[in-house]
């Protein structure tokens, strides 16, 4: 065959061999990834999604270097028995602000896309502490530690800075009260009056139940309280998230 | 002087890692950089113990520079037995909780530990290993760049201990296969472009004419990992003197760029790589030539080109576009012929020295490692259909999937390969003992097959206890109803994990004492033609 002895021109040459092989290996990634940020209807239209809380997003760093998504996922297949065990099936816009995602790919543990006050506060501290204690099957390692471990926030602003960075649009007004707003989410009966304004439907409170300390259990408590929480079903059009 | 320039360097990355951790962003880059500062510090001392000050004798340019080869081949035995005593360690963690010590070695830490102690520590130190003694042979050229080489295999097993080391701190970007912070990475590319100048430098000067085949699936491999590493890994610091880092992508395109890596880290890390090791290897232990010259060069072509559009199967019913999970899944079964075609071109390679089988263990266990990759590479492509995937997708049974490809098709070939290259490595007659090979193939081949039909078993029964309605159409079973029904399961696939570290325990044993000069007194291997009787 012709065109295989013209394959001893490529094993004679080094150049070639790389830059052919580099080409082969780009075209799968350019067609399949980078139509994702242009066509429009990858993120579908919902109202209700908002960046993270100082907070939140503290205790979402708290669940990536735990290793959650080891373990739990945060994608809800629309299948009937997720929908009815876990709730609506996950939309694209909802973790539009995830970086990086926590979608998963094992589930050992259950999902957590919609885990948000589906449990008192008070459960997740528990929970958390001693999992056997509410749940006697489970084989989740205990994180009482969390507890005990105060949260770092002095450079909360920094952290929102990184994420405005890489798109996530948090205002120099967020940057700037981001330790203030973490303080206040966690602190019972504060004036939340402009950090409702800035993070609309936020529940603050006491998370881990000390309500003296800010702990790391608090930042995780508030994050998993909040998911899956944000986008309002009632007025989302499934028909326009027809991709 | 022979180590005064890494003295002197290692020097100084000490004292600013020193400082580093002085003035860290945050606890945990602050421990990290005295972990750095430590093993750095513990370098200087023994090149200092080491240095000596006569005359290095001069480089003998024809003669293959087979240092870094060596070391690669004990570095690649030491995380063989590491990576696997982790995997067993979880295993167990995961059949009784107690086993848990937060923070350092809760399961949610131990996991990349395992995932990375295999995948990069041992296969990784395998493909280097590997690739810088059969690029050599086969160009008939020593490695280029001089101590080079060198830097990549330290630079490499620095990159290890600080991505280990970072786990179990709780430094991770929760990217599977690319948990390492944005630090280690940049480490890691620095480290792999110098793999790439000494491989590439050596396929340059080579003497052949032709640039054999093992080598064309080695350089894929480098070069594609460079350009999967850099796309996954981008990245922006909270601040230069702290861990953390935000990925570049969120959601969506973050997701798919994560899987268009992650299953690229097993379709050239765990495959083209290792079909380089197949291409040199085989053939060499078989004293045949490889079977199908033009097999070997479509299914080389076919195999990279597909291969990097099967990411999207990992996000099957997700919310990544449908368009995009379907082009990954046709992709994926197409995929399904060139791997198909490398087993092939592996395995009739035997032509003709299919009785080797019964008296050489290193090719026993080379046919068993490429029947597993055409196991692997054809229940892959089959999970990859959407209706099967909806059933095994979040189980168990992608565990057992995985297993089967990275403990009998990556294990066993490096193995072998290991077997084949220590007795020349190290001036040997022969290894120290051919039947604890018989014995290592035996355990680790028990081992694989009862941890993939446990886990068969588990993720079937857990996907289908998920969805299971009654007659008034709710659900049968709560989510931990199926946990607690895991258990056995996890037991024998702990039982099975073992097995399987047994058998690299042995082999580090067998092959330490080769290297030590020893050799077993023992019966060779029977199963030789009996001699042909005449006719009464």
């Amino acid at each position: 065959m012709a065109l295989m002895d013209k394959h001893a021109i490529i094993e004679r040459n080094a150049t070639l061999l790389l830059i052919g092989s580099l080409l082969v290996v780009t075209i799968g990634g350019i067609v399949e990834i980078a139509p994702l940020f242009y066509l429009q209807n990858t993120i579908e239209k919902v109202e209700g999604m908002r960046p993270y809380t100082p907070l939140e997003l503290a205790g979402r760093n708290i669940y990536v270097r735990e290793g959650c998504y080891v373990c739990h996922s945060q994608m809800i297949r629309p299948f009937r028995d997720e929908v009815e065990r876990y709730g609506h099936y996950s939309l694209a816009a909802e973790s539009m602000y995830d970086h990086p995602f926590q979608w998963g790919s094992k589930r050992t543990g259950p999902d957590l896309a919609r885990v948000g006050e589906r449990y008192s506060n008070e459960w997740h501290a528990q929970h958390l502490a001693d999992p056997k204690s509410v749940v006697p099957e489970s084989i989740m390692p205990s994180y009482a530690f969390l507890k005990s471990t105060p949260l770092q926030i002095n450079d909360l602003s920094a952290h929102l800075t990184a994420n405005a960075g890489v798109g996530v649009p948090y205002s120099q007004e967020m940057i700037d009260a981001a330790v203030e707003d973490a303080k206040t989410q966690s602190t019972p009966d504060a004036d939340t009056t402009a950090f409702d304004a800035r993070y609309p439907k936020a529940k603050s409170g006491d998370f881990d139940g000390d309500p003296q300390a800010l702990t790391e259990m608090d930042a995780l408590v508030a994050y998993l309280q909040m998911l899956g929480t944000l986008v309002d079903f009632k007025t989302y059009d499934e028909t326009g998230g027809d991709r | 002087m022979r180590h005064a320039t890494s003295i002197v360097g290692l020097g100084v990355f000490s004292f600013l890692a020193i400082l580093a951790a002085a003035f860290a962003h945050d606890n945990a880059f602050a421990n990290h950089m005295w972990v750095l500062a430590i093993v750095l510090v513990i370098s200087v001392i023994v090149l200092l113990r080491r240095e000596n000050f006569q005359r290095a004798a001069p480089v003998d340019p024809s003669a293959y520079m087979d240092g870094p080869v060596r070391y690669g081949v004990i570095a690649t035995m030491f995380w063989a037995v590491v990576g696997l005593l982790v995997g067993v360690v979880v295993a167990l963690q995961l059949t009784y909780p107690a086993l848990n010590i937060e923070p350092w070695f809760n399961f949610g830490r131990m996991r990349p530990l395992h995932t990375s102690g295999v995948i990069f520590a041992f296969c990784g130190n395998a493909l280097i290993c590997t690739s810088l003694y059969v690029v050599q042979r086969t160009s008939r050229a020593r490695l280029f760049g001089g101590d080079l080489a060198w830097f990549v295999f330290w630079g490499y097993q620095l990159f290890i201990v600080m991505a280990a080391t970072g786990y179990l701190l709780g430094i991770s970007e929760s990217r599977e296969y690319a948990e390492p912070e944005w630090y280690i990475d940049i480490w890691l590319t620095i480290v792999w472009v110098a793999y790439l100048v000494v491989f590439l430098g050596t396929i340059v000067k080579r003497k052949e004419p032709h640039i054999y085949v093992a080598n064309w699936f080695y350089l894929a491999f480098i070069v594609t990992v460079a350009m999967l590493h850099l796309v996954n890994n981008l990245s922006m610091p909270v601040s230069f003197l702290g861990s953390k880092s935000y990925s570049a992508f969120s959601g969506v395109q973050d997701a798919l760029t994560q899987w268009w890596y992650g299953h690229n880290a097993v379709g050239f890390f765990l495959t083209a790589g290792f079909l380089g090791m197949m291409y040199y290897f085989v053939p060499k232990q078989a004293n045949r030539p490889v079977y199908s010259y033009r097999l070997s060069i479509i299914h080389f072509w076919a195999l990279i080109f597909l291969y990097i559009w099967a990411g999207p199967h990992h996000l099957h019913f997700t919310a990544l576009p449908d368009w995009a999970q379907t082009l990954g899944m046709v992709f994926s079964i197409m995929l399904w012929m060139p791997s198909w075609g490398g087993m092939i071109n592996g395995l009739m390679t035997l032509s003709g020295a299919w009785d080797k089988l019964r008296t050489d263990p290193i090719i026993r266990m080379m046919v068993a490692a490429i029947a597993f990759y055409g196991m692997s590479t054809f229940e892959g492509p089959m999970m990859s259909i959407k209706t099967v995937n909806s059933l095994s997708h979040y189980t168990d049974w992608t565990i057992g999937h995985v297993h089967s490809g990275a403990l009998g098709w990556n294990g066993l070939i490096a193995f072998a390969a290991l077997y084949y290259m220590v007795p020349k490595l190290w001036a040997r007659e022969r290894l120290y003992s051919m039947r604890m090979v018989s014995w290592h193939l035996w355990l680790a081949t028990l081992g694989i097959v009862v941890y993939a039909a446990v886990m068969w078993v588990s993720g079937i029964q857990q996907g289908l206890m998920w969805r299971e309605h009654d007659e008034q159409g709710f659900l049968v079973y709560s989510f931990v109803e199926s946990v607690a029904a895991l258990h056995p399961y996890y037991l024998i696939r702990s039982l099975g994990g073992a097995l399987f570290l047994s058998g690299a325990l042995l082999m580090a044993f067998n092959i330490t004492m080769t290297i030590l000069g020893y050799q077993r007194d023992e019966a060779p291997i029977g199963g030789a033609l009996p001699a042909p009787q005449p006719a009464e």
